[in-house]
């Protein structure tokens, strides 16, 4: 009798679930090899704040880790977090939520989007999300059996979403909009008025919005419109917010979901099984970012408003068109001038140039064309970078 | 007077008048009127450098010396702090609240250099009442700026999504 054959490599991947082969892995993890190895390389490619956490945070964790706080919370997160993620989004936004019932402290919007998607779409619902879109909006919907599907958008309106182009893909199946702005990757805003137009076609279709809104603080010379502060809108609205763009606090691992409370305990119900809670640690820092109020928020974000006009203003002196992002700290430029395709230039601007960024094609069609620059960085690096890219782009124009 | 301006140069007296444009969105002739006034009027008192001498491996003694002073009719504390902060071996006087009146702040080559112009200066005047000096064994940060340790970073990944 011979012996039965190892698991071999072939065998273990027909072994993944259909529903996970299907998803694609990120399309940088070439640009990582590359850049992980080179000397000299500056990157516009990363996605979070190059501040750390505001001291008053850290030293919030810091002590809790000292008092013994090192346990488990209730699964909806510390009380106190959500009685402050109540008057915050209050005081901010005129909206009033729960903290009860309502509100629900997730690990990370990343975790809220899950439980979000998981907790409203049956097989086949489908999602109606603008393009170019947050890598995970996709893989989300399709892990929790959904349909994606982008709407296009367009640099003529700035990227923004147009109600009347959701409402012509919207079918019997239409379950959900999914929005994030302020937007990863375009830098875009949208104003109240036009975010009101879309509240209208979720009433008249009877559709929830699942609204990300992790860059809510992160506006410059604009006002940040929270969907559920539109009228009517609470009731069909799953805001998601967080702490890693506005405290930088991305490695925390904090955030929350807020919502009517038939959805804040669906939700509760996935969070309970599949993560328990939030850490205690970074729940009682991100406790002490709320209590403590606002001047370090403005501090940073008065700073990446400045490295916003350096870049973009580079950008376009450099012959590679960008409409002005008025959040997040990204800047979405069109590279047609050069003839290439989106991942050609970062490629090619990574290999000759030594200056990293995530092609446009990664977030989406409508991204095809267009490269995404995070200013997040120091501001001789946002120079530098300027300088390289403008002989790169001098060579292939 | 724009602060945005002033602000700017004082994280970086080196930054041009056109970065301050591109930075603040205001127009490079109002940056640059901004900067004159400020110069004439004293707003902005001086343009310089924190250097750390002792990455030199440059002796520099600095000593912060408690100071109490007996007032003196109608001038108060200003007669006396002049007399004190026109010594070029004085490099801050401060009035202060507390136990003692002025932390003065002196440096010397060497640490008799900066003791001696306690015994022999300071403690001479006829209003001081008396002097405690502390030697800086090491200075962590200065001017908002960490010079040593405590400043690390943690690095981020070179990509995210
Ligand atoms: C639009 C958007 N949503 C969510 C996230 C993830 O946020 P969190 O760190 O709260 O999971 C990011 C991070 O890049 C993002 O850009």
């Amino acid at each position: 009798m011979s012996p039965r054959p190892g698991l071999n490599s072939k065998r273990a991947r027909s072994l993944i679930s259909k529903r996970v082969e299907g998803i694609s892995p990120s399309g940088i993890r070439k640009f990582f090899d590359i850049l992980s190895t080179m000397e000299g390389a500056i990157s516009l490619g990363v996605g979070e704040p190059d501040f750390v956490t505001p001291w008053h945070v850290s030293e919030a964790g810091i002590y809790s880790i000292e008092k013994g706080y090192t346990m488990y919370t209730s699964n909806k997160g510390l009380l106190e977090l959500r009685q402050e993620l109540t008057r915050y989004l209050y005081t901010r936004y005129g909206v009033e939520y729960d903290p009860e019932t309502e509100l629900l402290v997730t690990v990370g919007v990343s975790e809220g989007l899950d439980l979000a998607m998981r907790s409203i779409i049956n097989p086949k619902d489908e999602v109606l999300s603008p393009d170019p879109t947050y890598v995970s909006y996709g893989p989300c919907t399709v892990l929790a059996e959904g349909v994606f599907i982008p709407i296009p958008t367009t640099v003529e309106n700035d990227f923004k979403v147009k109600a009347a182009d959701i409402e012509k893909r919207i079918t019997p199946r239409t379950k959900a909009i999914l929005l994030g702005y302020p937007n990863n990757p375009t830098g875009a805003v949208m104003e109240r008025n036009e975010l009101a137009e879309v509240a209208e076609v979720a009433r008249r279709h009877d559709l929830l919005v699942v609204s990300d809104e992790i860059y809510d603080r992160l506006v410059y010379g604009v006002k940040h419109t929270c969907f559920a502060s539109l009228p009517e809108m609470k009731e069909r609205t799953v805001l998601l917010g967080g702490f890693s763009k506005a405290y930088a606090m991305t490695g925390w691992r904090v955030g929350y979901a807020a919502a009517r409370h038939e959805i804040i305990e669906a939700m509760t119900k996935v969070h309970q099984y599949t993560m328990l809670c939030a850490p205690i640690v970074a729940q009682m820092a991100a406790t002490e970012a709320l209590r403590a109020g606002d001047a370090v928020v403005k501090e940073m974000v008065a700073d990446y408003d400045r490295r916003r006009r350096v870049m973009l203003k580079g950008l376009n002196d450099i012959g590679l068109a960008c409409f002005e992002p008025k959040g997040a700290f990204y800047c979405f430029p069109s590279v047609k001038v050069t003839g290439l395709s989106s991942e050609e230039f970062a490629e090619q601007l990574l290999v000759e140039e030594k200056v990293a960024v995530v092609p446009g094609s990664a977030f989406g069609e409508c991204g095809e064309g267009y490269v995404r620059c995070c200013y997040a960085t120091a501001l001789s690096d946002i120079e530098e970078a300027l300088r390289r890219m403008g002989r790169f782009v001098e060579r292939h124009s | 007077m724009n602060k945005e301006v002033l602000k700017a140069l004082e994280r970086d007296a080196r930054t041009t008048p056109e970065q301050i444009a591109t930075q603040t969105g205001i127009s490079m002739e109002e940056v640059e009127k901004t900067i004159e006034k400020a110069e004439r009027d004293r707003v902005i008192v001086k343009y310089k450098t924190i250097v750390n001498w002792e990455r030199l491996g440059e002796e520099q003694v600095q000593a912060l010396i408690e100071v109490k002073i007996q007032p003196q009719r109608n001038v108060g504390f200003d007669a006396i702090a002049e007399r004190i902060y026109r010594f070029p071996e004085v490099r801050s006087v401060y009035l202060v609240s507390g136990t003692y009146d002025l932390a003065v702040f002196v440096v010397g080559k060497t640490m008799q250099e900066a003791a001696a112009f306690v015994w022999q200066k300071l403690a001479t005047l006829e209003s001081v009442q008396g002097t405690v000096t502390h030697f800086l064994l090491k200075r962590y940060k200065e001017d908002g700026e960490i010079l040593e340790g405590g400043g690390e970073k943690g690095r981020r990944q070179p990509l995210t999504l």
